[in-house]
Formats: structure tokens, C-alpha cells, sequence
């Protein structure tokens, strides 16, 4: 038996009534990298913060390399060797890499003396792991997978031997994401120990060497990479078989519902957030648009909704000009009035309003409905009863109405957003990032919802940060690199390879 | 990075509000007794000044009356998530709504002046909240700073008026004349009369009953109408009110109307129900008190009647207090308003978690 890093012997956190992490026991080898895979809420980034000195258990003991120790804080944790890379990077834009390494660290009585330790310093961690990254680059320039490295350069200047990355794929084109395990490879190599915390289970079964599984805040899985698949995980982390493989019948593309033309956008800055976009979607048919966060699928779907004014361009939506519409109401009101439904990309921002209940949150966008009202009041009951039927159609849980929508987790409030819009019966639905942050039954569940739309006859425009998602639904696939389109393909073509070559802008 | 201690809804309704009540009370009290009185005689007679004679509790309605409708001025706005500092400017330019239609139209039988006194009322107090509240919407200007700033213009614009335009021919005061009869809101003791009541002469009147019932317009307004929905999403979530497709701007401009017309009404419970005239300074701090209130109240009907009626037995207990105790100026009464104000809004958590702890306990028993 090899040492171990770190050992988690009996750790238990609550916060109020919730149990978040249940007798945690597990152990992490020297040299190793170990994957911690569970659902939203399973406790996972708890455990991980009780780890790194953001929390205090509240009973059970930590042990680094053997001996027994407290972490009070991240200060603590970092000089205990444990250093975080976090899925939001803390950075400071406009300083450069080495600034942005020393910040916090810096030695000496000079910030001269200090930067010039440093850049020898970094030189050697620079040249041991493969970083590359150029100590005098502005960090807002680079991009977001050196970005990464600087964060990771920042714990290991600091003298971490084990590194905690917290979905650290997330932001990253798949030749990044590739990029990245390389180095997580190499630090493996030379002794350091990695922790990485995901949901993705390709990436566990890609990389890592050993894997915990929790659940709802215990441990439901302690095994070796080499030994299990991806169903098996999958089955692990949810409680039960789970089929992820999705039965997708051909595509039978009706008429014509939505033409972009020559889309342009410009922000107050005068920066081009999205150039000359031109595509059509059918009914009947899914249309997925791929690329890393961040590259114009967004303000694509916000123009598209109406939340936001094109700078040129046309858009057509079963014949009519969307961009030049007249109307009293705001542009997103007179756009779900004509049939076009949208499932925003942040749903808990922009989607629902969390304080309010469930059944409030049912008719966010449609409280003009006739049918809920009586006089100039609305009409309560016939509102409720509404929300009942979205909680039975679309199993949300627990099976109240009146509850705030921010106490449920995020799959089912995406199921309630889900079943609001779909209610409306819009020929064109905007969907963006439908299984962010929701747990795999409830996935399962959403994909094989937005199949059945689309059998139905409806247009769908699937935006997603997810490459498996967009490949498993798709009809066709549009990849989208800074604002503009980078190439467009049939799904059945698409490979991981070919769509990360355009989302990287190669075409 | 702790999570906020969860109090069972009934304890976050009533027992905090009472704790921190009675913290201000304490204080107080240990105030009274630093300045050599006895803090418990004082309540006594401060109570009793409030609720233990009829007069004591016509007066005390009264003020209520005034302070739910400033109080729900604010709660309005607030559900919109503005915060309207400006009752006081939106009440006294109200009660020159009041006095215009008042000294214009004084020959109209009372059933026709009244209403119009107090469509002016409201048209008005609403004019002066829609200047910034269009700022807000339009310009980005903080509706709290132009609030704040527009009472001051209020009150320097309504000095001029009532020393230059409004003021009775020949008098010293900078008052208005007397309002004809017929613009007098009839007074509870008169009303009640000729029913076999005899109450003692005091200004409660019959604006009491539009107040009860603008608390009630109030709830169905904000909780099952669809503007008040549309209301409360603004100000709980503006990016998801611009994803449904709601108006923001024009929400933030007729909520802020809504808000000044309900402080206009208070000019009418002053003005047409007590002093029939106008003088300088009427509105007395009965727009500020509105934020408290409403603070207190937590922006709800029922929370604002009672924390209403506890600011109006605080005044008119208070001036009963400081008539018998010289030592306990008027200005000992702001103090402990100000400090119900202190613990009731700035520190209102204060005994969450003492609070919670201690519950868990006892209910676990």
C-alpha cells in the first residue's frame, strides 16, 4: 500500500437540518489522481471546501501525508501544501502572469526583489510540468485554458504537492481539455497529487486512477478507474440504472420556421459580440450550437428572445421581421406571443425568480394569460391547478406548490421552466444550457422531453456548453467562435475532434 | 462563510419583531432612568396616554391613520425594490393639491369636493414621486438620493407658496384660510352620533376607514393581481422581469406614482380631517415615520396596521408622557422612535441566532 496524501477519516458537516457531508472516509495515494464524481448536491464541493479551509467539519479528521492536522483556513491549507484551482478564476485582469503569481506572496522588503525570485522560480515549475506560459503576458489577453495554467502555476509557486481542480473542463474546448490532462499527467509524474472534481464521466474514466462517488452526501463508491465503465458510474451516482444512450429517430424537417440573415451585434463599446450570422432552422428538426461559454451564444438567444436589440441583420420567424416588429409590450413579450418559447441559459437568474413559489414561477412570461384571470385579479386557483399539472407532467420534486422555487434543485426547477414554456405550445423553442447544474435522472428526463418536441413538429435551437448533449440531440450543428459562425455540420458527421477544431476557430 | 440560521416562519413574523421591540424599549428605558425617571412609570403613563381613555385612543387613530398610508407609500415602492425616502415631499405637495382644490372649487357640495380634494391629493403626491422616478428609469439617477433631494425642494417650494401665494390676507402665520365646511372629512365622533355613540371630540375621522380599506387594496393589489406580480418579479429579479418581457422602466415609474399617491392621502387625513387648513411644516415627519413603518411592518398589510398603530400610540402617548413628565421632552420621543427604528431595520437579525438556538432547544424538548 502506497502512502497516502490525504485522508479523510469520519467527516460529517451540516448546515441547519441538511446532512451535507455523512462520515466521509477515503484515502488519495502520493502520485495519484483521484476523481470525486456525484450529482449537484451531493456534497462534493462541501467536502472539498472543508479541504481547502472554507468550512470547518464538525467532526472527523484530516490527515496530510500521515499526521493528523486542522485546516483553518485556505492561508492554512495552502501552507499545509493544498493548493485550489477554482471553476471561476481568480485573477486580476489586467495584471501579468507574474504579478498575478506573486499577489499574496510576495517576499522581501521590494516588489523588485520579490517579481525577480519569482520569475526565476517560475522558470523551474515552467520548465518541470510542460506549463508554458510567458511570465510577462497580461493575463486578460491570454486565453482561458492559459488562464487556467496561471491558476495552477499560483498553487504550485505556493508549494502545493496536492492540487484540487473544481470542474476545471468546464471552460475548455476539448484540445484544451486535452491539453490540460497532459499537464495533470505530468505533475503526476513528478510526484505531486491531483484531485478532480467533475460530473463529466468520460473525463474520470479518461484520467484519473481512482474514483470516489458520492451521494447525497455519503460516499456510494470507492473503486479503481481500470475496473468500472461509464454505466457503471452513471448507475453509482444516481441510485439506479440510468440509460444514457438516447434512441434518436431521423429527423423529418418541415417548413421553414426561423431565417437569421446577416445577424449582427455590437455592444456601447463598440466591440462585434456577434458577425454576420446566417443560418435557418425547420420544424421538426433540433439544431445545436456548439462552442466554448462565452462566444456569441449567448447574445445569440438574447437577440433571438428579445431581450436584446440586433445592431443589423434580419431575422425571420415563420415570414415575419422579428427585428423591426412593432409593439407596445418589450420585444421578449411580443415574441412569446407569436410562438417563440425560451428556456434561458441562467435559469436561476434569468429564468425564475427564486423567491417566489412554485406556482408564481409557473406563469413567469404568461401571467397575461386570460385563462388565469378573474376581473382584474388573477384567478388563483386555475393558476395552482396549472402548476399542478407541470409537476405531474414533468415529475417535479417534492410535489409542492407553494414552495420557493429556490429551495428546489436545479434540475427540477428546470423542469418547471420546461413545462412553463412548453405549455404555451411556441413553434420555435430557444433552449440554452438545458442540463447546466442538473443531476443525470433529471437529464435523462429533459432530453427525452425535447425529443418528443421535436417529433411533435417544433423547432428547436439547442445551445449547450456540452459537447455530448449537443451530438446526442442535434440534427445539425452550428459551432460558433468568437460571435461568428466557425462551420456547420450534420450531427451524424460530427466528431469530438471536428467540432473542437471549430470551436478552437479552425476551420 | 456560515449559513444564516432558519427560524420557523411564525418566530421570523412575530417573536422578532416583539424582541426587538422590547431591545428598544430597554434602551429607552435605561435612557429615562440615566435622567433620574422612573422608566416604568413612564411606560405606564405612556400606554395610558395611548390607549387608556377614549380620547388617548382617538388621537392615537388618527396618527395611525396618517402613518399607514406613508407606511404603505413606502411598502409599495419597496416591492418594487425602491427604496422611496420622499413621502415627506410627496405628502406636502399633496396637501397643495388638496388646498387648490380646496380654496378653488370651495362652493361644491361636500360628496363631490371631497373626492376631488383627494384625486388631487393623490394626482399630485404622485407628480412629485414620477420626476424621479423617471430619473430612475431613464437616466439611471438613484431614486434614493433624488427622493431625499426632492424633499427639500418640496419643503422650500411650499415655504415660498404658503409665505408669498398662500397665506390668509392679513396673518401672520404662514398658514392657508380656512377650508369651506363642505371639504371637511367628516369626523368619527359626528359619523357615529346618530347612532346612539357618544365619542369625545377628537380628530379621528372617517379617513381612517379608506386607510383599513387601502390595506386591504393593498394586499390583493401586490399578492393576486397580475401588476402586483409584476411588481414584486421587478424588484426581486430584474434580468428574469426583462426575460418575461415586463416593461422595467415603465413598472419603476407607475410603481413610484402608486407610492407617491398613497403618501398624498395622508395629506388628507391632515389637512381635511384635522386642521382644514394648511400650515407650513404639516407633514411633521409623518412621510419619515412611513419608512419605519414599513420597515417594521416588513411591507405587508397586517404587519404595517400594527407597527401603524404602534408609531401612532408612541406619539400621542408620548406627548401625553411629556405634558405630565417636563423632563421627557418631545424630543426623547424621537430618541426612542429612533431606536425602534434602529433595532426593528438596521439590526433586525440581531437575536436570529441567539433566537434560533434557543428555539431548536426548547422544541427538541
Amino acid at each position: 500500500m502506497a502512502e497516502l496524501a490525504i485522508e479523510l477519516i469520519g467527516v460529517n458537516k451540516h448546515f441547519g437540518e441538511v446532512h451535507a457531508n455523512k462520515d466521509i472516509s477515503f484515502g488519495i495515494r502520493k502520485g495519484s489522481i483521484h476523481g470525486i464524481i456525484g450529482e449537484n448536491g451531493a456534497g462534493k464541493s462541501t467536502l472539498m471546501s472543508i479541504l481547502y479551509g472554507y468550512y470547518q467539519a464538525d467532526s472527523g479528521a484530516i490527515k496530510i501525508n500521515g499526521k493528523e492536522q486542522r485546516i483553518r483556513s485556505s492561508q492554512d491549507a495552502i501552507a499545509k501544501g493544498i493548493g485550489m484551482v477554482h471553476q471561476h478564476f481568480m485573477l486580476v485582469d489586467p495584471f501579468t502572469v507574474l504579478e498575478n503569481i506573486v499577489l499574496g506572496a510576495e517576499e522581501g522588503i521590494s516588489l523588485e526583489s520579490s517579481l525577480a525570485a519569482a520569475r526565476r522560480h517560475l522558470a523551474e515549475l515552467n520548465r518541470d510540468y510542460g506549463l508554458q506560459v510567458d511570465p510577462d503576458a497580461v493575463v486578460g489577453e491570454l486565453g482561458v485554458g492559459s488562464q487556467q495554467r496561471v491558476e495552477i502555476l499560483k498553487a504550485l509557486y505556493r508549494g502545493a504537492d496536492v492540487l484540487i481542480l473544481d470542474e476545471p473542463t468546464a471552460v475548455l474546448t476539448p484540445q484544451e481539455a486535452d491539453d490540460l490532462f497532459r499537464i495533470l499527467r505530468l505533475l503526476k509524474q513528478q510526484g505531486k497529487t491531483v484531485i478532480l472534481i467533475t460530473h463529466k464521466l468520460r473525463e474520470v474514466l479518461d484520467i484519473t486512477d481512482t474514483v470516489t462517488v458520492m451521494r447525497a452526501g455519503e460516499i456510494v463508491g470507492q473503486v479503481n478507474t481500470a475496473e468500472v465503465n461509464k454505466e457503471d458510474l452513471a448507475d453509482l451516482m444516481v441510485g439506479r440504472k440510468v440509460n444514457l444512450q438516447l434512441d434518436k429517430t431521423p429527423a423529418k424537417p418541415g417548413k421553414l420556421v426561423l431565417e437569421v440573415n446577416g445577424l449582427n451585434l455590437t455592444d456601447e463599446r463598440g466591440v462585434a459580440l456577434l458577425k454576420d450570422i446566417n443560418f435557418s432552422l425547420r420544424a421538426g428538426e433540433i439544431v445545436g450550437i456548439a462552442g466554448v461559454s462565452g462566444n456569441g451564444q449567448s447574445e445569440l438567444l438574447e437577440v433571438l428572445s428579445g431581450m436584446r436589440e440586433a445592431s443589423s441583420g434580419s431575422v425571420r420567424f415563420n415570414g415575419t421581421e422579428l427585428t423591426t416588429l412593432k409593439s407596445r409590450d418589450p420585444k421578449a413579450a411580443a415574441y412569446r406571443q407569436l410562438g417563440i418559447g425560451h428556456v434561458p441559459e441562467d435559469r436561476s437568474r434569468e429564468g425564475l425568480v427564486k423567491d417566489f413559489s412554485t406556482f408564481e414561477n409557473a406563469i413567469l412570461g404568461h401571467h397575461h394569460d386570460k385563462s388565469i384571470r378573474r376581473g382584474w385579479l388573477f384567478n388563483r386557483k386555475a393558476i395552482v391547478e396549472r402548476c399542478r399539472r407541470f409537476i405531474t407532467e414533468f415529475d417535479v420534486r417534492p410535489a409542492l406548490t407553494h414552495r420557493r422555487i429556490g429551495l428546489f434543485s436545479g434540475g427540477n426547477q428546470q423542469k418547471v421552466i420546461l413545462a412553463r414554456e412548453i405549455h404555451a405550445n411556441p413553434e420555435l423553442m430557444l433552449i440554452g444550457q438545458p442540463t447546466r447544474g442538473v443531476d443525470i435522472g433529471a437529464i435523462e428526463f429533459i432530453h427525452k422531453r425535447l425529443m418528443q418536441l421535436r417529433d411533435e413538429g417544433k423547432a428547436l435551437l439547442l445551445v449547450s456548453v456540452e459537447l455530448d448533449e449537443i451530438m446526442a440531440l442535434s440534427d445539425r450543428i452550428i459551432v460558433m467562435n468568437a460571435g461568428a459562425i466557425s462551420g456547420e455540420l450534420p450531427a451524424a458527421e460530427a466528431t469530438a475532434t471536428s467540432l473542437g477544431l471549430l470551436m478552437g476557430g479552425h476551420k | 462563510m456560515s449559513q444564516p440560521a432558519n427560524l420557523p416562519r411564525w418566530a421570523a413574523l412575530w417573536l422578532m419583531p416583539v424582541l426587538n421591540l422590547l431591545a428598544a424599549l430597554l434602551v429607552s428605558g435605561l435612557v429615562i432612568a440615566l435622567i433620574g425617571e422612573d422608566p416604568i412609570e413612564c411606560l405606564k403613563l405612556m400606554i395610558n396616554g395611548a390607549f387608556g381613555y377614549p380620547e388617548g385612543i382617538g388621537y392615537t387613530l388618527f396618527y395611525t391613520t396618517s402613518f399607514i398610508f406613508t407606511g404603505l407609500a413606502v411598502a409599495a415602492a419597496f416591492h418594487a425594490g425602491l427604496f422611496n425616502i420622499g413621502g415627506e415631499g410627496q405628502m406636502y405637495l399633496a396637501g397643495l393639491g388638496v388646498t387648490l382644490v380646496c380654496l378653488q372649487f370651495g362652493g361644491l357640495p361636500a360628496w363631490l369636493l371631497i373626492p376631488l380634494a383627494m384625486l388631487a391629493a393623490m394626482v399630485f403626491g404622485a407628480g412629485w414621486a414620477f420626476i424621479p422616478a423617471y430619473l430612475q428609469a431613464k437616466r439611471g439617477s438613484h431614486i434614493v438620493v433624488t427622493t431625499i433631494m426632492f424633499n427639500f425642494i418640496a419643503s422650500s417650494l411650499m415655504t415660498w407658496l404658503l409665505v408669498d401665494k398662500l397665506r390668509m390676507p392679513g396673518s401672520q402665520t404662514p398658514a392657508t384660510v380656512e377650508f369651506a365646511k363642505s371639504a371637511w372629512v367628516p369626523m368619527l365622533h359626528e359619523l357615529l352620533a346618530p347612532l346612539g355613540f357618544a365619542l369625545p371630540n377628537t380628530p379621528l375621522n372617517a379617513t381612517f376607514f379608506l386607510a383599513l380599506l387601502a390595506l386591504v387594496l393593498f394586499y390583493l393589489a401586490v399578492w393576486h393581481s397580475p401588476q402586483g406580480f409584476v411588481t414584486r418579479t421587478v424588484g426581486l429579479n430584474e434580468k428574469a422581469a426583462r426575460y418575461a418581457g415586463i416593461p422595467v422602466d415603465k413598472v419603476v415609474i407607475a410603481v413610484m406614482c402608486v407610492s407617491g399617491a398613497l403618501a398624498g392621502l395622508a395629506a388628507i387625513n391632515e389637512l381635511l380631517g384635522s386642521t382644514h387648513r394648511m400650515n407650513m411644516g404639516f407633514t411633521n415627519g409623518i412621510g419619515f415615520v412611513g419608512i419605519a413603518v414599513a420597515l417594521m411592518g416588513r411591507n405587508h398589510p397586517v404587519g404595517i396596521l400594527l407597527s401603524a398603530l404602534l408609531f401612532g400610540a408612541l406619539t400621542q402617548g408620548g406627548l401625553d408622557l411629556s405634558f405630565e413628565k417636563p423632563a421627557i421632552t418631545r424630543e426623547m420621543i424621537i430618541f426612542t422612535q429612533g431606536l425602534i427604528i434602529l433595532f426593528c431595520g438596521a439590526l433586525e437579525n440581531l437575536f436570529q441566532t441567539p433566537l434560533s438556538i434557543a428555539l431548536k432547544r426548547i422544541l427538541k424538548k
